[in-house]
């Protein structure tokens, strides 16, 4: 073999490896790669790791889209816009009362209620977040079972979000007495151990203004929707409390209450 | 997906409002058919799934929001360029954090296939962004260097230098040399 006239650069190598080579060039650069055997090994390497990458990263491509990144979603969902709006809303409300302790504005409706019930739920929180062996009655192995089982004895249809999307994974469950009736109360997990619990009950009010409280370790957010009162719990960081709290809402919101 | 859509479509465009509507629907068609790549591309990027959706999130949101801006040039370069941004900005956020770095990260627990994908994982980890960048827009979305050239807005002679330096860095780090040691203050 001879070498071509014009030695092969190193651009031109990567070139060659990414179809960026001119035609004309191709037949110079396989000559000199069979008898310069460092650059056939560096060519063959640079391939080496395109294969990688592509072994690792592929499966991501072929994965179904998760609905998050859905573009109906992104492109057309009043549900969320209310939402984020009311979220906006109640943290700037939050932000300006500083922040500190119980905090329970927000405009007109049912002060009482929101309390009655963002004070069971943070309760329920506390007590069970801290449980290592048995934080929930029905695993989230036994989901199907769980929903049934709960949906029976609070009288409407509960149905546990997946929250895989913020990273969260279903504990399980466990049936409480809740301010008026029965309450569902739902445990989730994040791989770090971080708890987050979703606490439902009938209320007896429409107001769907949603509400921020928080004390030093754990903060909450209570919304209602047709009939029903729902709490989120975790902790106080209010971006990630309201990210959860929008998957929650999208998803009891499709699933019809 | 809309009732009727077929219907609208089937008929010749009636003005101008027909005709937005069909480029919209245009313009999000082909938004849509590039959320696996960028979910890959952000994945490869950032090597943590929940960041690298929020990635691709952020990128989707604001392409939609700024359809209007969008005079019909390359789709696919544009979103790549707000994703590249966007993990730009998140990191320059991040920077101010120290880094936690495994220790006694040898992977000589991972085995099979496993082990050649935690390597190439942990060989992207220790390149300097934009090289990492130039290289998975490279090997792994096919963009030309002139696109990556516009992407990161610098000359091609940057991209293929970064590119030369990646690859090098890559093929040291999966040979087993030490890589470079990281400076500690």
């Amino acid at each position: 073999m001879t070498d071509p006239k014009i030695p092969v650069t190193e651009d031109e190598l990567h070139a060659y490896v990414d179809g960026e080579l001119p035609d004309e060039r191709h037949g110079d650069v396989e000559a000199w790669l069979s008898s310069h055997p460092a650059d056939a090994e560096r060519v063959a390497s640079w391939r080496a790791i395109a294969e990688a990458l592509h072994a690792r990263y592929d499966q991501v491509f072929d994965e179904p889209v998760p609905p998050r990144l859905q573009i109906d979603r992104l492109t057309n969902r009043p549900p969320r816009r209310w939402i984020a709006g009311a979220i906006a809303a109640t943290l700037a409300a939050f932000i300006a009362g500083g922040g500190a302790g119980w905090f329970a504005h927000g405009a007109a409706a049912t002060p009482s209620i929101f309390r009655n019930f963002t004070v069971d739920a943070l309760d329920a929180h506390r007590l069970y977040v801290v449980e290592v062996r048995h934080p929930v009655e029905v695993e989230g192995s036994e989901r199907a079972h769980l929903q049934q089982w709960l949906s029976k004895r609070v009288g409407y249809v509960v149905r546990a979000p997946e929250l895989d999307g913020a990273g969260l994974k279903l504990v399980g469950g466990r049936l409480l007495p809740g301010p008026d009736a029965p309450a569902a109360f739902l445990m989730y997990e994040s791989a770090s151990g971080e708890r987050f619990t979703l606490y439902t009950s009938r209320a007896k009010t429409d107001a769907t203004q949603m509400r921020y409280a928080s004390d030093d370790r754990d903060g909450a957010l209570f919304w209602t929707d047709r009939g029903v009162g729902y709490v989120l719990s975790g902790p106080t960081d209010r971006d990630r409390l309201s990210e959860v709290a929008k998957q929650v809402y999208e998803q009891t919101d499709k699933s019809g209450g | 997906m809309i009732p009727g859509a077929a219907a609208v479509a089937e008929t010749p465009p009636r003005g101008r409002q027909v005709r937005a509507n069909r480029a919209m629907n245009d313009f999000r068609d082909g938004v849509e058919e590039l959320i696996p790549a960028l979910r890959r591309y952000a994945r490869a990027l950032a090597r943590d799934a929940d960041i690298a959706d929020d990635l691709v999130q952020d990128t989707l949101v604001r392409a939609l929001r700024s359809e209007k801006l969008f005079h019909g040039g390359d789709l696919r370069s544009w979103l790549y360029t707000i994703l590249t941004n966007l993990n730009r900005n998140r990191r320059r956020a991040l920077a101010r954090r120290p880094p936690l770095l495994p220790l006694n990260d040898t992977g000589a627990d991972a085995s099979g296939t496993e082990a050649e994908g935690g390597d190439i994982a942990r060989a992207l980890a220790t390149l300097v962004e934009e090289q990492r960048a130039v290289l998975l827009l490279v090997v792994l979305e096919g963009l030309s260097y002139r696109e990556i050239a516009d992407i990161q807005r610098v000359p091609i002679g940057t991209v293929m230098s970064r590119l030369a330096r990646a690859r090098a860095h890559i093929r040291a780090t999966l040979a087993g040399e030490r890589p470079m040691l990281k400076r500690v203050k």
